[in-house]
């Protein structure tokens, strides 16, 4: 009777450590520094197509202190459960001009990005899905800041402008 | 002791009331200043509880102060211009919804406004990604990855009909139950709008 009150004193006591764990490693993924995995050729040639393991600060974009020509990691508004990795290009209250279609034509369009909003643009514009097709993104879908490549080891280092 | 009121700052910039609950607790049962040592295991404490409740708030449930009448009658249903902070009601905001955004017609949600990401709205969900909207003077879509918010009191409530439809991203959660003022305690029914939608 006695050791069964000894094995579930010590389980209860590893359980409460691995529950400590995975909250200050839930914490510190969400608020502070997290990793991520970017794969695809939308961001081309600053992020390779095959993938690189970059990591995301979660601190910037609660202060406020984004701006344009930062690399950041957005909720994709056409799909909650993905994620982009996209470049902001204009902030709210700028004007921006892009073309729609850069294959194709020459045209292109300008509006001034709304209150609450940015707009994101993938450095590849030929093939990349952003704010040219869905409009200006809301503020709040923005997850982090990307400021450092850790893999492949051959690129590591701080993204430039 | 500056790591402390850092921390206890930056925390409570990202999590509201429910944090400073919890902490006032474990100060109170640890009242004894003095030697650094119980400071250190105050602090440690802190930390630990600080960090499993944001943990709890973020992925589980969270309690919310319903602030407003645009959801008049069902949060909020004495329409008192000076609604003071007692007679709001504060309900229960669950989040396990968020991990594959099953959200249905007539679910009430918590969302951050599209035009200032500071704020949180409280509205019901009318439309879901690919329905038809009829509002009062057109048949909207709700695109892919959107939805379509509404308010109980249409005559004072912001929502899609102003801003137009919300990605599902800005979602943080969904209401279930009304857990303030006594009286009213109870869960929170999906009410579908009749004749408004159309689905695909």
């Amino acid at each position: 009777m006695r050791q069964w009150k000894i094995i579930a004193k010590e389980a209860m006591a590893r359980a409460s450590i691995i529950t400590k764990f995975l909250c200050v490693l839930h914490v510190t993924n969400s608020y502070v520094l997290s990793s991520n995995h970017v794969l695809g050729p939308s961001m081309l040639p600053t992020l390779s197509v095959t993938g690189d393991v970059v990591l995301v600060e979660h601190i910037s974009h609660r202060l406020g202190k984004l701006g344009s020509g930062d690399l950041v990691l957005v909720r994709s508004p056409l799909d909650p459960k993905k994620s982009l990795t996209k470049r902001i290009v204009a902030m709210e209250g700028d004007k921006v001009t892009f073309s729609l279609d850069p294959s194709r034509s020459h045209s292109s369009r300008s509006l001034v990005v709304p209150k609450g909003h940015v707009w994101i643009q993938g450095d590849n514009l030929y093939v990349s899905r952003d704010s040219r097709q869905f409009g200006p993104l809301p503020y709040g879908l923005i997850e982090g800041k990307v400021f450092m490549r850790v893999w492949p080891p051959s690129s590591f280092g701080f993204f430039g402008q | 002791m500056f790591f402390l009121i850092e921390l206890y700052a930056f925390l409570k910039l990202v999590n509201p009331s429910w944090f400073h609950f919890s902490l006032t607790f474990v100060f109170i049962g640890n009242v004894e200043m003095g030697t650094p040592s119980v400071l250190w295991n105050i602090a440690k404490k802190c930390f630990t509880v600080g960090v499993i409740t944001l943990t709890v708030s973020d992925l589980f449930a969270s309690i919310v102060q319903v602030r407003g009448t645009s959801m008049c009658p069902t949060f909020n249903p004495k329409t008192n211009s000076l609604l003071d902070s007692l007679s709001e009601d504060r309900v229960l905001v669950e989040k396990l919804c968020l991990r594959n955004y099953k959200l249905a017609h007539g679910d009430v949600v918590v969302f951050s406004s599209p035009n200032n990401h500071k704020e949180k709205h409280v509205k019901r969900i009318v439309g879901l990604p690919g329905d038809w909207v009829r509002t009062i003077y057109d048949v909207v879509h709700v695109p892919e990855g959107h939805c379509w918010v509404e308010g109980d009191n249409s005559a004072s409530s912001l929502d899609s009909r102003s801003f137009g439809p919300v990605p599902l991203g800005l979602v943080k959660g969904r209401i279930t139950h009304i857990l303030w003022p006594p009286h009213r305690v109870g869960s929170v029914d999906r009410k579908s709008p009749q004749n408004r939608v159309c689905a695909s």
